[in-house]
């Protein structure tokens, strides 16, 4: 029973009165956040980073770990009340949630979201905790040619998972690879692309290439954007949905959160792909597909309890082997390594109490956003009628002091700024900034693996496929980039995404 | 001379071009190395001839296939926004200007002008609207972020004593 075992040696981490509190606070504070429309969870914790430097390891990882929760929560919130997604994956959350609102069953739409959520994420958490050891031990056997492999079948399952254009997405990861090498060379302890910069010879923080590129950009896209929000204007009644509604949503929580576990261990998956997958899915095996769009319970349920199993099982990957699945996962690496964690199959050996609290704590953030949210709901609505006007310049100023207070540095702020610039012309331009994080957080990592790998082989590059394991995953990135070039695949893949959002 | 068909891919597959050359370009110097022994300068060689290869690929195809145009607007929200940042930032650690490196304005003045400009960019602009907004959250950043989670910022301007 080592599962028992190991985890109530997370309860007994996770349930600190301090620990419990710093999940409360993240919770709140992702929901606050995520609430606003136009800021998706990237965006939330990006901002809500820097806050979470000064506070000790293991507890800052819970708040973060709140935060995620709370912003996937509040994007769902804005859906439901607004039809304003806050990101592409409350998007299908919109599309029925807003239409039960109109028809006064906003509470319910609120609760079912809520309590789905909840079950998908105990179920995730079972599952992160399950696939924990055998993953772990797995991933002691890699070597750095199954590493760089690991990674680059990471990348392209990113880009083949994701929507949108596939030369972009894989431009965009390029050039995050190479914005993350910037800094010292930790072989040579040569400063590259530094451009003399004392501070830039640290390399780019995660928190100013994201809050620039997702937290600026965003504001700057809504600017643009004229307002236009229908605020639901009748009072929240109550928030117990009716017997019909419940015994319509089971069985689509119950797929959803199937669905979402497995979509949310791929690479590129998360949140945003399960919830697309699970309305499709949900409208499919549904009697009555002509009621979705208009009101159907299932599609609020389904990529409700997908989107949060998702959120959950996508830190399978990067727990044990290391590997950020998506771009919010790539943000975790990057708060992980600034409290000096190597995110990797040695985190759970050479420190179980941090791993198994972290597992215990999502756990808790689930059912503290259930206890939280669903009360104080009356709340995030009236922070929705707060102009745009007013709330953008605050966010900024939050994102400014926390970027400086990162090292008392004005350099990172302008850091920041650049980065905001960037992601306006990315935004523009029509390029994702999701893989450039990704690729931003795995660029030293890959690099390391490749030299470590070409070393030991004396520069032999045929040793990529002549390990067994490391040619596996490559020919299972070169089936992606195959799929993704055929053109029924193709219409697929396409249809998925479009398909919900008409 | 050959037509544009794709703006919007055109523009991007020069940006990465760019990025790429520009890579190339500043890591010249780097050391190469060999594969067994990798210097400093091979990795972001091999990235830079990947990203202009990329870009390369996006700038021929928008010249044969035809697609969307970059949506224009004004830049001046974007201007005013980052523009804001940057003046938050000199605010709090003023900019040597002349050899002369002038005291900090401290983190009220620096959150007021922040709060101030960057509302410019809306097109609902009200100026004492954002400027008792800036003043609120200028206390508010001070009792949050100062007392609350003691970050290190002087409050006022350097010159009005210790803040």
């Amino acid at each position: 029973m080592d599962l028992v075992l190991n985890l109530s040696l997370g309860f007994g981490v996770a349930v600190s009165p301090i620990n419990l509190l710093y999940a409360l606070i993240g919770c709140l504070l992702g929901t606050l956040i995520g609430v606003l429309p136009g800021i998706g969870p990237v965006a939330t914790i990006a901002m809500l980073l820097p806050i979470t430097y000064g506070v000790p390891t293991v507890s800052a990882l819970i708040m973060l770990a709140g935060i995620y929760y709370g912003a996937q929560y509040g994007g769902s919130t804005t859906s439901i009340l607004v039809n304003l997604p806050g990101e592409a994956s409350s998007a299908v959350t919109c599309l029925d949630g807003h239409q039960m609102a109109l028809k006064g069953r906003a509470g319910a739409a609120l609760c079912i979201a809520a309590l789905g959520s909840f079950f998908a994420g105990c179920v995730g958490t079972l599952l992160l905790a399950a696939f924990a050891l055998p993953m772990t031990e797995l991933a002691l056997k890699f070597g750095p040619a199954e590493y760089f492999s690991l990674m680059v079948l990471g990348m392209i399952g990113a880009v083949v998972l994701a929507h949108g254009s596939l030369l972009r997405a894989i431009a965009m990861i390029v050039l995050g690879l190479l914005f993350g090498i910037v800094g010292t060379d930790v072989n040579s302890g040569m400063a590259r692309f530094s451009f003399g910069i004392p501070e830039l010879t640290d390399g780019i923080g995660t928190a100013q290439i994201a809050v620039g590129v997702f937290g600026f950009a965003e504001i700057l896209m809504s600017l643009s954007q004229k307002e236009n929000r229908d605020i639901l204007q009748q009072k929240l009644t109550s928030l117990m949905p009716n017997r019909e509604e419940i015994r319509r949503s089971i069985p689509a929580v119950l797929r959803g959160t199937t669905i979402g576990s497995l979509l949310g261990i791929l690479p590129g998956g998360g949140a945003l792909l399960a919830s697309f997958a699970a309305y499709g899915l949900e409208k499919k095996v549904s009697k009555r597909p002509q009621e979705f769009g208009k009101g159907a319970v299932e599609g609020v349920a389904g990529p409700e309890s997908a989107n949060n199993a998702a959120a959950q099982t996508s830190f399978i990957p990067l727990l044990t082997l290391g590997i950020p699945p998506n771009a919010v996962m790539a943000l975790m690496v990057g708060a992980m390594t600034i409290h000096n964690i190597q995110p990797g199959p040695q985190v759970m050996t050479s420190n179980p109490g941090l791993f198994w609290g972290l597992i215990v704590s999502m756990w808790i953030g689930n059912l503290m956003l259930v206890v939280l949210n669903l009360p104080l709901i009356g709340m995030w609505v009236k922070l929705l009628t707060v102009p745009y006007r007013l709330l953008y310049p605050a966010i900024l100023l939050f994102c400014a002091i926390g970027v400086y207070s990162l090292s008392n540095s004005v350099v990172d702020v302008y850091i920041t700024a650049a980065f905001g610039f960037m992601g306006y012309v990315f935004a523009k331009l029509e390029c994702e900034p999701a893989p450039l994080l990704l690729g931003f957080v795995l660029g030293p990592l890959l690099e390391e693996n490749l030299r470590r790998a070409m070393l030991l082989s004396r520069g032999d590059p045929t040793v990529f496929f002549t390990r067994p394991l490391s040619l596996v995953m490559l020919l299972l990135a070169g089936f992606l980039l195959l799929l993704i070039v055929a053109p029924q695949f193709r219409r697929t893949r396409e249809a998925a995404f479009v398909e919900s959002e008409g | 001379m050959a037509k544009i068909r794709h703006p919007r891919d055109f523009a991007a597959g020069l940006m990465f071009t760019g990025f790429g050359a520009a890579a190339i370009a500043i890591g010249y110097g780097y050391p190469l190395g060999v594969a067994a022994r990798m210097g400093a300068g091979y990795f972001p060689r091999i990235l830079g001839i990947l990203l202009i290869a990329l870009g390369a690929v996006l700038v021929l195809r928008a010249l044969r296939f035809d697609g969307a145009r970059i949506a224009l607007e004004s830049p001046r929200p974007l201007l005013i926004v980052i523009g804001s940042v940057v003046l938050f930032g000199w605010c709090v650690a003023p900019p040597t200007l002349f050899g002369v490196t002038l005291p900090s304005l401290g983190l009220v003045i620096a959150s007021i002008v922040l709060i101030f400009v960057s509302s410019i960019a809306s097109t609902e602009f009200r100026w004492k609207e954002a400027l008792i907004s800036g003043v609120v959250l200028a206390a508010l950043s001070v009792a949050g972020f100062i007392w609350g989670l003691g970050l290190q910022f002087s409050i006022w301007p350097a010159f009005l004593g210790p803040g």
